[in-house]
């Protein structure tokens, strides 16, 4: 079988797994949506000062609750299934495009989700909205690839995965917070767009190539 | 000629930061074989397991599991005609019986109606819709034979496999046991309760600190 049809196959059964317990839908995509809605009682309802920070604002709520669907629950196995794929002769490189995949399905869902929320509180101006066509899967992709490598090197996640996502992710919110700002100024993205997707690019090669080494040394 | 033995490994010792957990365990499988494995918790008997089971690398010792070297890429080629029955169930607990045991057996190349066929042979077809969450430990336990049934292994190393069982579950895994020694496999059993498995075990093995310490029957 090859490593694509093994992908395929575990990421059809997380989302399932996913859609059951509801973690990302019921609990996440509302947490972040209320982090959108206190920062506006916070710095007080200015309009046009709101409108200038909601999507920096959306991309710092992105970044860090992004950290959170990446370590959510069923992003993980238990030891005793990950053996019985390891006995299976399952890729190692198939698990990692698996879960990388779902994060990022549901990163995109949470992205959507939230920004829309952005945007009834604050009323950004942005010109282009064609682009977030491809800001928004481009940044989802990144930050669950990032996810899905640091819960393999945390062995499951745990406290120590967000911290070790943040700081690695400021390229991604650099490229993502820039683009936007871009278009709020009617200015040209296309070298944001490439800093994402060359991210993109480099996290994959390393997901890919560090898989195997991850998982055993998680055994 | 005398067929190549199911397992065959010298001198294994396996070390983590400040423990040794394995020192110099030597055992061979015949084909056909089931041995037991007995010892106090901590002895080393789980450890044991994984190491044939090829997770575990030893930190020293080596030989052969299925013919292939142990610590070498060769043993990715015999891992699935291993199975591991270990403590906790190998199931994703939102999914239901059946949605796991059909993706355990499109990962292994068989079919659905391959899962649904083994569920059924281990008395799991009504509950083939329940999640797994809400399954009792022996239904879930059931459900690990499912999983054995489907591999259909050349060798099955049972982790305490009659935890959690009624009399007549018992009597599955001795019918899963048998139809493995059957067809030429091993099979390597770890208990507390020798009275439970010295029907289903050829001769046995007590692990203490770490070693082999008694060769039973």
């Amino acid at each position: 079988m090859t490593l694509w049809r093994q992908a395929a196959l575990l990421l059809g059964f997380q989302l399932r797994d996913e859609l059951r317990t509801g973690e990302v839908i019921a609990v996440v995509i509302p947490f972040g949506s209320i982090a959108l809605l206190v920062i506006p009682m916070a710095v007080g309802i200015e309009t046009t000062l709101l409108a200038r920070i909601g999507p920096g604002m959306y991309w710092a709520v992105v970044l860090l609750f992004g950290v959170v669907v990446t370590q959510r629950s069923t992003a993980s196995s238990t030891p005793s299934h990950r053996d019985a794929l390891v006995l299976l002769g399952v890729d190692p490189a198939a698990r990692f495009a698996a879960t990388a995949a779902a994060s990022a399905l549901l990163l995109l869902l949470f992205e959507i989700g939230v920004g829309l929320v952005m945007i009834v509180l604050y009323d950004p101006v942005v010109v282009g909205w064609g682009w977030l066509a491809l800001v928004l899967p481009l940044v989802a992709i990144g930050l669950a690839m990032l996810g899905t490598i640091a819960g393999s090197v945390t062995d499951g996640g745990g406290a120590l995965a967000p911290l070790l996502v943040a700081p690695l992710a400021i390229p991604i919110l650099l490229g993502a917070a820039q683009a936007t700002e871009g278009l709020r100024l009617g200015a040209g993205i296309l070298r944001w767009i490439l800093v994402l997707a060359l991210v993109d690019v480099v996290l994959a090669l390393a997901g890919v190539l560090t898989a195997r080494l991850l998982e055993e040394s998680s055994r | 000629m005398p067929e190549d033995p199911i397992v065959a490994v010298e001198g294994i010792a396996v070390r983590r930061p400040g423990a040794l957990i394995l020192r110099e365990v030597s055992l061979e499988l015949r084909s056909g074989e089931a041995v037991g494995l007995f010892g106090a918790n901590g002895s080393g008997k789980t450890t044991l397991l994984r190491v044939l089971a090829t997770l575990t690398r030893p930190s020293s010792g080596g030989g052969t599991v299925l013919g292939a070297s142990l610590g070498t890429d060769a043993v990715e080629r015999v891992r699935p005609r291993i199975a591991l029955v270990a403590h906790d169930p190998a199931l994703v607990a939102n999914l239901t019986l059946g949605e796991n045991l059909r993706l355990l057996a499109l990962l292994a190349g068989r079919g659905v109606d391959d899962a649904t066929r083994s569920l059924e042979a281990v008395g799991l077809s009504g509950a083939s819709g329940r999640r797994a969450a809400v399954c009792s430990n022996g239904m879930r336990r059931r459900a690990e034979f499912a999983r054995v049934m489907l591999a259909a292994p050349d060798l099955l190393l049972l982790d305490e496999a009659h935890v959690g069982l009624d009399p007549a579950a018992g009597d599955l895994v001795a019918h899963i046991v048998e139809s493995v020694t059957g067809r030429g496999g091993g099979v390597v059993i770890v208990s507390h309760e020798r009275e439970r498995v010295g029907g289903l075990i050829d001769r046995s093995l007590t692990l203490a600190d770490g070693r082999i310490t008694e060769v039973g029957r």
